[in-house]
C-alpha cells in the first residue's frame, strides 16, 4: 500500500490544531455522554461487587473445590494481556523505526495503562483478605517474615508492580511535550492552569529534547523485554503447578503471543471508532489499519501454532493424564468453550489474509471483537479445564459462574472504558510532537 | 522575587523566530561562528543535530539508567540473599538457601523498574523541570514553540553580548521576528 503515513495536507500547524482542538475546543458529544453513562453504570456495578466481596468474602463468586480459580484470574490474565500490545507498539515499533507507530502509540499506551490498572484489581481481590495485600511486598514487618522468593507468585507480583509503574511513567513522559502544546493553546484560565501544571514547564529546548529522546529510546529498549517478562511471569504462575495442561514449558511464549494477539485486537476495537468519530483519517490511515490487521494475524497464527503443539504434545507424551486432559478439552463438559476459542482465534482471523477484508473497517472491527472474546474464553478454559478434571475422578467438579462473577467481568470492562473515555476528553489522542517529527522526516525523504 | 532582572542576565536577551528547522540550524551555526556561546534553541519537535550545533552538552541519561538498573538488580538479589540466608533461612525440600536461579526473575523486574525511575528523574533534573514559570513564557508569540515556531534565544549572559550588536547580528540572519526577553 502506498498511502502516505500522514496525509500530505497536514502541516505542523494544522495537525497540531486539529489534534489539540479535539481536547480543547470540541464540545462534549451526546454519544460520548451516553457511552460515559453506560460505563459509569457498569463501574458502579463493579463497585457494588467489591463492597459485597469485602463484606462476604470470595465465596460470592462461583469458586469451590476443585475449581478455586476461575473468573477473577481469567479476567486478570485477559486484561494484563491486552495492555501488552500498547507497550509493544510504542516500544518495539519505535526500536524498529516503524513510522506508522506514531499515530497509534498514544492511545495504545493509554490502553495499556488502563488495562494494567484494571487487571491489578483482580489478584488483590482474589486474595481472600484483600486488605492484607501489602504482605506480598518485601518489607521489614513486625512478624519478621519475608515473601517466598522462590514462588512464581512473588515474581508475578514484582512483574506487575514494575510494569504498572513503568507504563504509567512512560505514558506520562511521552505526554509532556503535548501537554505543553495544550497549555500554550488553551484559552481559558482553568485549562491553562490544568495543562500548565501537568506540562511542568516544558519549553522544547534543543538540549532538553536531546535528553528526552535519549530517555525515550532507553525506555523503549527496556519496555520490550519488560512486556515479554511480565507475561512470562504470569504464565509461570500456571506452569509451576503440577496439573495436567498447566505443567508445560510452552506457557511463557504462548502467553506472550496471546497477549499481543488480544492487545492488537483491542487497539483495533478502540482505533476504528476513534478514527471514525473524531475524523482522524489523515493520521490513522488505511495503511495503519492494514498493518495492525497483519500484526494481529501474525500473532494469531503463533497462538494457533501453540494450540496445535499443545494437542500434539499431549498425545505424543503418552502421559495418560495429559491425554485425558486433551480429550476433555475436545469433547468434555467445556468442549463448547474450546470450539468457540478455535472459531474466534483460529478460523475467524483467516479472513485477514484477504486485502479486501483488511480494508473493510466493519469486518476488521468484528474480527478484532471476536479475537477479544475468544481470548477471554481461552484464559477461562486454561484455568478451569485443568482444575475441574485433574488426577482423581473423586475430585472432579464443575464450575458455575454466579451473578457476581458476571458483575466483576462486566464492571471491569465498564471501568476500562470509563478511564478511556476520560482520556479521550482530557488528553491529546495522538502524539502531536511525534507527528510533527514524522512530517519533517517525510518532507526530508520526499525532497 | 524582588531581584531586578538586570542582575539576572541569564534570563534576558533576544529571541528570534525562524521559518523552519533548516534556517534555525544555519542561524545557530552562524552565531556560534561569531563566538556566541550562550544560545538556546526551541523547536516543536526534536531536530537532529541542533543540540550538537549549540555546543558541547552533558547527557548523562545513559549512565543514570545503567546505575539505576545495577542498583535495582543487585539490590534485589542482595535483599533476597539476606532474607533467605541470614535473616530467615528456611529449608524447602532441601533446596539451597541461596537459590540464585529463583532470585533472578524478581531482580530482572526491579532492574527495569529502577533503570526507568533513575532515567526519568534524571531527565527531569538535568532539564531543570519542573519549572512552571520562565521569562520566555512572557515573550509574545513564544507559544508557537510548541506548534510550528522555531526560536533562537541569544542570552544576555553571553560574554560577547551587547544588546545593540547582538540585535544586529540576529537581524542579519533574516528571522521572522525578534523580541526582547526579560525587561
Amino acid at each position: 500500500m502506498n498511502t502516505p503515513l500522514l496525509a500530505p495536507r497536514e502541516t505542523f500547524a494544522t495537525l497540531t490544531d486539529r489534534v489539540s482542538d479535539i481536547t480543547l475546543e470540541r464540545p462534549t458529544g451526546r454519544l460520548w455522554l451516553l457511552a460515559f453513562a453506560l460505563s459509569f453504570v457498569l463501574t458502579a456495578w463493579l463497585g457494588a461487587g467489591i463492597v459485597w466481596l469485602l463484606a462476604k468474602g470470595v465465596g460470592i463468586w462461583g469458586l469451590d473445590m476443585p475449581v478455586a480459580w476461575a473468573f477473577a484470574i481469567a479476567d486478570y490474565v485477559w486484561w494484563i494481556a491486552i495492555g501488552m500490545a500498547g507497550t509493544f507498539i510504542s516500544g518495539g515499533l519505535y526500536l524498529a523505526r516503524q513510522g506508522w507507530r506514531n499515530a497509534l502509540n498514544r492511545y495504545a499506551e493509554a490502553m495499556t495503562v488502563f488495562a494494567v490498572s484494571v487487571s491489578g484489581i483482580f489478584p488483590i481481590l482474589h486474595l481472600g483478605r484483600p486488605w492484607f495485600f501489602y504482605w506480598l511486598a518485601p518489607y521489614p514487618d513486625r512478624m519478621g517474615l519475608w515473601p517466598q522468593w522462590r514462588s512464581s507468585l512473588f515474581w508475578d507480583f514484582s512483574a506487575i508492580v514494575a510494569y504498572l509503574i513503568v507504563s504509567v511513567l512512560y505514558f506520562y513522559v511521552g505526554l509532556i511535550p503535548d501537554l505543553a502544546t495544550l497549555r500554550d493553546r488553551a484559552r481559558t484560565r482553568g485549562k491553562q492552569v490544568f495543562y500548565g501544571l501537568l506540562a511542568i514547564g516544558w519549553r522544547g529546548e534543543a538540549r532538553h529534547w536531546q535528553r528526552f529522546e535519549t530517555l525515550n529510546l532507553l525506555l523503549a529498549a527496556m519496555a520490550v523485554p519488560l512486556v515479554f517478562s511480565v507475561h512470562s511471569m504470569v504464565a509461570l504462575d500456571f506452569s509451576e503447578g503440577l496439573l495436567p495442561g498447566w505443567h508445560s514449558t510452552i506457557f511463557p511464549p504462548f502467553f506472550v503471543a496471546g497477549a499481543l494477539f488480544s492487545g492488537f485486537g483491542m487497539v483495533l476495537v478502540l482505533g476504528i471508532p476513534l478514527r471514525h468519530f473524531f475524523g482522524l483519517g489523515d493520521f490513522i490511515t488505511e495503511r495503519h489499519l492494514d498493518n495492525l490487521a497483519k500484526l494481529m494475524l501474525a500473532a494469531g497464527l503463533f497462538v494457533d501454532y501453540s494450540y496445535a503443539s499443545e494437542m500434539f504434545n499431549a498425545f505424543y507424551s503418552g502421559d495418560r493424564y495429559e491425554i485425558a486432559h486433551a480429550m476433555q478439552q475436545l469433547t468434555g463438559a467445556y468442549a463448547w468453550v474450546y470450539w468457540t476459542i478455535i472459531g474466534c482465534n483460529a478460523v475467524s482471523i483467516q479472513a485477514l489474509w484477504f486485502p479486501r477484508v483488511r480494508r473493510s473497517h466493519a469486518a476488521l472491527f468484528a474480527i478484532a471483537l471476536l479475537v477479544l472474546i475468544g481470548m477471554w474464553f481461552e484464559r477461562f478454559l486454561l484455568i478451569v479445564s485443568s482444575l475441574y478434571h485433574d488426577f482423581l475422578p473423586s475430585s472432579w467438579g464443575m464450575f458455575y459462574p454466579t451473578f457476581w462473577d458476571i458483575a466483576f467481568l462486566a464492571g471491569s470492562i465498564g471501568l476500562f472504558f470509563l478511564l478511556f473515555l476520560l482520556f479521550v476528553r482530557l488528553l491529546p489522542l495522538l502524539p502531536m510532537f511525534e507527528l510533527r517529527k514524522l512530517r519533517a522526516r517525510l518532507e526530508r525523504e520526499g525532497a | 522575587m524582588n531581584t531586578p532582572y538586570e542582575s539576572r542576565p541569564h534570563e534576558r536577551g533576544w529571541l528570534a523566530r525562524f521559518d523552519d528547522a533548516g534556517a534555525l540550524l544555519l542561524a545557530v551555526r552562524e552565531l556560534r561562528g561569531r563566538g556566541y556561546t550562550q544560545l538556546e534553541a526551541y523547536t516543536p519537535y526534536p531536530v537532529e543535530g541542533l543540540a550538537q550545533a549549540l555546543g558541547p552538552m552533558r547527557n548523562r541519561i545513559p549512565l543514570l539508567v545503567l546505575l539505576g538498573g545495577l542498583a535495582g538488580g543487585f539490590g534485589t538479589l542482595l535483599l533476597q540473599w539476606y532474607a533467605s540466608v541470614i535473616d530467615y533461612p528456611i529449608n524447602v525440600g532441601g533446596r539451597p538457601d541461596a537459590s540464585w536461579p529463583a532470585f533472578i526473575p524478581a531482580a530482572l523486574e526491579m532492574t527495569i523498574l529502577f533503570a526507568a525511575l533513575f532515567g526519568i528523574v534524571g531527565m527531569f533534573f538535568a532539564n531543570g523541570l519542573p519549572r512552571l514559570n520562565h521569562p520566555l513564557f512572557d515573550v509574545p508569540g513564544f507559544e508557537a514553540a510548541s506548534r510550528d515556531g522555531f526560536f533562537l534565544w541569544l542570552r544576555a549572559d553571553d560574554p560577547c553580548f551587547d544588546a545593540a550588536l547582538a540585535h544586529d547580528d540576529l537581524a542579519r540572519l533574516a528571522p521572522l521576528a525578534i523580541d526582547r526577553v526579560g525587561s
